[in-house]
């Protein structure tokens, strides 16, 4: 015990002065890793990403089916897609309780205590969440084709959907992982997350075509960044085409994460 | 960036206000390389809010501190290269085992997957706790849970420790072999900072202890010194015969020069001693005297008896546990 419990002399460590880019995102994955044992411990956190798309995608193409678009067969082009952003954002939303929850605990402290990126305790978790967006994505795809839907996209187009919904599951997650260094209970992360998650999803051409909503509420619609993505996301699988609105989707996203990503460092690193 | 100081932590008035509550009121700390440094006081005095401080994991308010040269405000990341911390509760994550909890640990660190493993058995099994290598922390004992911890903190070998209470909740039995490790560590050249509530475990581990009160300094020095500055040991006696107690009295007063405090109900004579070694004095002239004793016991002078002899006020917070820091200094202040 005394030879391992033995320190090095002081003057003998060279100190860094910053992580290296290497080793945050070394320490990004080992967070990423920690994240996936503990889901892995937990299949409770796969609810919202497996039974949620299925259920949803059926219930919504059964009821609104008719009325919207005649029949299901010919809503589900327009479902799915809606279901796809539908999912990545309350798949994303679980980010902001989960870390506020996990903040709490002694567990932090430590990660806080070391000499260790500031991201990464943030940034790992949504790493391994990675996963969950792609079940979601794929279960909703699946049952979309299970119910007939025939994406004019081809493979090619519905791979590309499908990545795009997981990019923007993981870009959206930065909105609620500075919810969760901001507001003091999980409680509050998850009552104020479906106040921004609802608007966002209802306030989308996800379920119903735009044009009949009232023009003032259209304003809003067209720079919902959800709608970036569901544009996009149609583009890609029903048409296969790469559209401006690809772009747009790329953009908003990326913006997202400009934003919050360093907002949720500054917030994290000044509750210390 | 190297490190050159002589001293591990030198701190000078550091302050922490939380609204307009003062938690630490400028506090002067200087530890010596290689020494274990008690800082005790009880709840609520501004112990861990120091020790945090010197962590990085609470901004300084005002004051400077430097842990081995290293300024702690400046370079933050540095001197989280220098220190490891175990903190009041075992800072480990509850749903992974002791071993996937120190192979993140250590990988974080910057060790490979395989030096990491080899570093949690090799530590796990210097604790004690290889047998629970693969059993998640959510079943762990509170004793083996602060052990883990402080094995997850000597995984980088830091050259300074904090302890922060390593032993406040855990049984006797438990808190003898978290002593024992303590002081493995220190015979390992560690330099150790350890705050505590309780006066034998300061006066066991620490080589110099500071007193800490609502987030001021009242006093430092060794143990010694700190006995010796709050005065004396106390002789507890019971006669058998309650009708005796003003003979003994007298008996007591010839031999020590001191008048005993009285408990005539309970038969008891409780004698202030300059010197322990003054008890034996007193029992002989009890004994030639004829006057037969029930009990006898020397007590050290308890934290409260420090408290109430450097503070002129007892340790509130020791009586109520429950009792939170803000409450007691808003209490006074009312």
């Amino acid at each position: 015990m005394a030879a391992l419990i033995s320190t090095y002399a002081v003057a003998d460590r060279p100190l860094r002065a910053h992580p290296s880019v290497g080793e945050t995102i070394s320490q990004t994955l080992t967070m990423a890793r920690r994240a996936y044992i503990k889901m892995m411990r937990n299949p409770e956190q796969f609810f919202d990403v497996t039974i949620q798309p299925l259920l949803f995608t059926a219930m919504f193409a059964y009821i609104f089916g008719g009325a919207i678009s005649g029949d299901v067969q010919s809503y589900l082009p327009t479902i799915i897609t809606g279901i796809l952003a539908q999912t990545a954002l309350t798949a994303s939303m679980a980010r902001g309780t989960q870390l506020r929850e996990d903040m709490d605990k002694g567990v932090f402290d430590r990660f806080k205590a070391l000499p260790i990126a500031r991201i990464a305790p943030l940034a790992g978790p949504a790493v391994a969440d990675l996963l969950r967006y792609g079940i979601a994505a794929t279960l909703t795809i699946v049952v979309g084709l299970l119910m007939g839907y025939r994406p004019g996209g081809g493979v090619g187009g519905v791979l590309a959907g499908w990545a795009l919904t997981i990019f923007a599951g993981w870009s959206l997650s930065w909105i609620f992982t500075w919810l969760g260094t901001v507001m003091k209970t999980a409680g509050g992360v998850q009552g104020l997350g479906m106040m921004i998650m609802f608007p966002l999803t209802f306030l989308s051409p996800a379920f119903v075509p735009k044009e009949t909503m009232p023009d003032w509420l259209q304003h809003f619609v067209d720079v919902n960044p959800v709608t970036l993505v569901i544009n996009a996301t149609r583009d890609l699988m029903n048409a296969g085409e790469v559209t401006m609105s690809v772009v747009w989707a790329l953009v908003g996203c990326a913006a997202v994460v400009a934003i919050f990503a360093p907002l949720s460092v500054w917030s994290y690193s000044k509750k210390l | 960036m190297t490190t050159n100081s002589e001293l591990a932590v030198s701190a000078s008035g550091l302050v922490k206000t939380f609204g307009d509550f003062t938690a630490v009121d400028g506090i002067d700390l200087e530890i010596r390389r290689g020494e274990v440094f008690g800082v005790l006081g009880p709840n609520g005095a501004g112990k861990t809010t120091t020790l945090k401080m010197l962590a990085t994991l609470l901004s300084i308010d005002a004051g400077s501190a430097e842990i081995f040269g290293v300024d702690v405000k400046a370079y933050p990341h540095q001197v989280r290269q220098l220190v490891g911390v175990t903190g009041q509760y075992a800072s480990v994550d509850e749903n992974l085992t002791a071993t996937e909890n120190l192979v993140l640990f250590g990988r974080l660190l910057g060790m490979s997957g395989k030096a990491a493993r080899a570093a949690s058995e090799e530590l796990l099994e210097s604790f004690g706790l290889e047998e629970a290598a693969k059993r998640q922390i959510s079943k762990f004992s509170g004793g083996m849970r602060r052990r883990l911890d402080l094995a997850a903190s000597l995984l980088s070998r830091p050259p300074l420790i904090f302890l922060d209470e390593p032993t406040t909740g855990l049984d006797p039995r438990t808190r003898g072999q978290m002593w024992d490790t303590i002081r493995t560590l220190v015979a390992g050249g560690s330099t150790v900072l350890l705050t505590t509530q309780y006066l034998d475990e300061a006066d066991q581990l620490a080589d110099r202890i500071a007193v800490i009160d609502r987030g001021v300094k009242v006093a430092e020095g060794t143990s010694e010194q700190l006995k010796t500055s709050v005065g004396s040991s106390t002789l507890h006696l019971r006669l058998s015969d309650k009708s005796q107690i003003a003979a003994a009295a007298a008996v007591v007063e010839k031999v020590t020069g001191d008048r005993p405090v009285l408990t005539p109900e309970a038969g008891g004579v409780n004698v202030p001693l300059a010197d322990a070694d003054r008890a034996a004095d007193v029992l002989i002239g009890l004994r030639h005297a004829d006057i037969s004793i029930t009990t006898a016991n020397v007590q050290q002078p308890t934290l409260d008896e420090v408290f109430l002899a450097l503070t002129g006020h007892g340790t509130e917070s020791a009586e109520n546990p429950e009792q939170t820091d803000r409450n007691i200094h808003t209490e006074e202040v009312a």
